[in-house]
């Protein structure tokens, strides 16, 4: 055997390891589950039997398995675009600081850090309707209108995006500044000389050369907003995904369905659709964002 | 040499034995319920009594929080893990029982003829499947109108006449609310949380009052799709829409809204008793539900014991013997004293005739029904959403009570296809 070889094969016995860690934990249970999606698996039943796509008809039949994609469609859609547009506004301005960068960097990255049920459950008490939530508390202080929030179907669902767009900005801004200290000083000061503004400097230096981390990101987020479940469990009432199924993503729909009706069988193949989509939309965007770009 | 063969075969001897021994005296059964201090802290007590009198059965007692029973049972069975005896609500017996995760009780012990006998008559129908029992329970629970005494005095009414009728509660409920400037509910005069006992006081009792009946004989058919129906449903969403007594998820929701004293009255069960007593500074009262054109109705509910599927021989003699004691009327009167609720064997309830809040859920139990359901999260969310259709869609009562028995119906229909 050569070294060349040798060193191969090393570097395969040591990537074995977290291979057979997806096989067993990931594709395994993935494999699992595509075929239970074509069965009538309950949890409290003892016999299985094939279904063929009857579970699959049944949710695309299902009004409320429906609407969770299109709300989960709304997160996303709505969710992941407006984080990285905030989060890039601040790195820039927060890398504009002379002074107290670490401070503000703290602050941002603060709710990220904080466990997601503790702020979930945090915003629904600021949420409430009078007498209780600190926010209506304050808009009827000043003469405004109190509002639902959480308690209508239409309100609902933008708050607990606004939520979420709070929790990521904190990360997406850090991979920002991050990814602005890897621009080599050279071609910001060889453009300056060449008396390039502001302006200038972001539109054709900045922007281009972060391309790579707004593709990470884009992809991180999208995934993060397609599968949200642990605020909408936790900002709805009774963790329904009310009122009215308004904020029901299809996390919680298969969540309801596995664990609440143990229907493990439509669970499997509503999961399936939803990687199915997911997969899809990452897909989309690598192939939209990943253009080779040369200096 | 010798004397350590004999020490070896000393050893061995009593090693056997004592294996030997413990092998025949013991069965270890485990009891599931969900975590509820009272309930805990009482079973413990129960066991140790229970293994006094029966020695050589060992019970051993687990619990789960509320919110993920349902999930632990589920994820325990395929595991082949779990209990031998299962505390669960009456209202999952149908998926349970046609799962084939619990199993029939033996005929010997608990016939039809000695549950008709021992309890309120809607346990033995709500425990029967083709013909065969399932469970027992220890407690059943009925509902009131609970009402905050300081609160009513506050508004200029009589602490110790609580409404008797819809027209009285409705009265009182509109004295009782209070509004801030802009017209914000700040103290509700009548709790409206349909996700909380709100469903069933519609479903089996204002469906009744105004001359509906809920469901068929046999449950299988929704029958509340009536012109008497529909105006059940709409004196409750006129409560909240028209006179704004009270709205769903006041103040996080009821027994909250209530504890904290913000609001005046609200219908709920008599499992709450221990929980209002325990707060401070809440002087409370409970009054029979209130009656409509004379008709008195209320709603029964209870959690109950089962047999888990593949317990046998020995086992499942020590957990019949479980059953039969936890079940037992002293059983019963200690289950009343610690946890609050109500005995499941109606001669037991004369010892109560006198207590201002027990007497109230007790004599609620003589004209209660106990809803048959398939699948009680599912139905419940159909009438929780049919409220908030109306309050929240300002949609017309009519068509949202049409559509909701027909979804119902297509749930109860699927269910025994």
């Amino acid at each position: 055997m050569t070294l060349a070889a040798r060193r191969a094969a090393t570097a395969y016995a040591f990537l074995g390891i977290p291979l057979l860690f997806f096989v067993g934990v990931r594709l395994g249970p993935m494999l699992y589950m595509i075929a239970m999606s074509f069965t009538d698996w309950g949890l409290l039943r003892k016999t299985l039997h094939v279904v063929g796509i009857a579970n699959y008809e049944a949710i695309l039949a299902d009004p409320v398995f429906l609407k969770s994609l299109l709300n989960t469609a709304k997160y996303a859609v709505f969710g992941a675009p407006a984080v990285i547009v905030l989060s890039l506004g601040i790195a820039i301005l927060l890398d504009r600081l002379p002074r107290g960068k670490g401070v503000y960097r703290l602050i941002y990255v603060l709710p990220y850090i904080t466990p997601l049920v503790a702020v979930a459950w945090v915003w629904r008490w600021m949420f409430q309707s009078p007498p209780l939530g600190i926010i209506n508390a304050a808009f009827v202080s000043v003469g405004l209108r109190a509002h639902e929030f959480l308690n209508s179907p239409t309100q609902a669902l933008p708050s607990i995006l606004a939520v979420n767009v709070w929790v990521e900005l904190g990360y997406c801004t850090i991979v920002f500044l991050a990814g602005m200290q890897t621009i080599p000083s050279s071609i910001t000061e060889a453009a300056r000389i060449d008396g390039a503004s502001g302006r200038q400097l972001l539109r054709w230096i900045t922007l281009p050369l972060l391309r790579p981390v707004i593709i990470l990101l884009a992809v991180l987020e999208g995934i993060q907003f397609l599968r949200i479940f642990t605020q909408v469990y936790n900002m709805s009432f009774q963790a329904l995904g009310g009122p009215l199924d308004s904020t029901k993503s299809a996390a919680l729909y298969i969540y309801q369905k596995a664990f609440t009706n143990f229907d493990m069988g439509v669970a499997a193949s509503a999961s399936l659709v939803l990687f199915v989509i997911i997969l899809a939309v990452t897909l989309v965007q690598l192939k939209l964002f990943d253009r080779k770009l040369t200096y | 040499m010798k004397r350590t063969r004999i020490g070896i075969s000393l050893c061995m001897a009593l090693f056997l034995g004592g294996a030997i021994a413990g092998q025949a005296a013991d069965v270890t059964i485990t009891y599931w319920q969900y975590f509820y201090q009272s309930k805990v802290d009482l079973m413990n007590d129960l066991i140790q009594q229970f293994e006094a009198r029966n020695p050589g059965i060992k019970v051993e007692q687990v619990t789960f929080p509320y919110e993920s029973y349902q999930q632990k049972v589920a994820a325990a069975v395929p595991a082949g893990e779990g209990p031998d005896v299962i505390n669960l609500y009456y209202g999952w017996l149908p998926l349970w029982v046609k799962s084939g995760y619990i199993q029939a009780l033996p005929d010997f012990n608990f016939s039809s003829r000695y549950l008709a006998k021992t309890f309120y008559p809607f346990v033995a129908q709500s425990v029967s499947f083709g013909g065969k029992n399932y469970s027992v329970p220890t407690a059943v629970r009925t509902l009131a109108l609970i009402y905050n005494k300081k609160l009513f005095r506050d508004a200029g009414l009589d602490p110790n006449a609580p409404p008797r009728t819809l027209d009285e509660l409705l009265t009182d409920a509109r004295r009782l609310s209070k509004y801030d400037t802009q017209g914000n509910l700040v103290q509700a005069g009548l709790l409206m949380q349909p996700s909380g006992q709100g469903h069933v006081w519609i479903r089996e009792v204002l469906f009744r009052q105004f001359g509906a009946t809920p469901y068929s004989a046999d449950g299988r058919t929704v029958t509340y799709n009536s012109q008497a129906g529909i105006q059940a449903f709409q004196w409750y969403t006129d409560r909240i829409t028209k006179d704004k007594v009270g709205y769903p998820n006041f103040s996080t929701d009821d027994p909250t809204a209530f504890t904290a004293q913000k609001a005046a009255m609200n219908i709920d069960g008599s499992f709450r008793i221990a929980t209002l007593n325990a707060v401070k500074n809440l002087e409370w009262g409970a009054a029979e539900l209130p009656t409509y054109k004379g008709i008195k109705s209320n709603f029964a509910s209870f959690w109950t014991n089962a047999i888990v599927n593949g317990v046998t021989g020995a086992k499942l003699d020590a957990a019949v013997k479980f059953l039969t004691f936890l079940t037992s009327p002293e059983v019963q009167e200690q289950w009343l004293q610690k946890v609050g609720e109500l005995p499941a064997t109606p001669s037991l309830s004369d010892k109560f005739k006198n207590d201002p809040v027990i007497s109230v859920f007790l004599k609620g139990l003589a004209y209660a029904h106990a809803t048959s359901y398939v699948d009680e999260a599912g139905q419940r969310a159909i009438l929780d959403d049919a409220v908030d259709e109306v309050n929240l869609k300002k949609a017309d009562p009519a068509a949202v009570l049409k559509a909701a028995a027909v979804k119902e119906q297509k749930l109860i229909d699927d269910f025994w296809k």
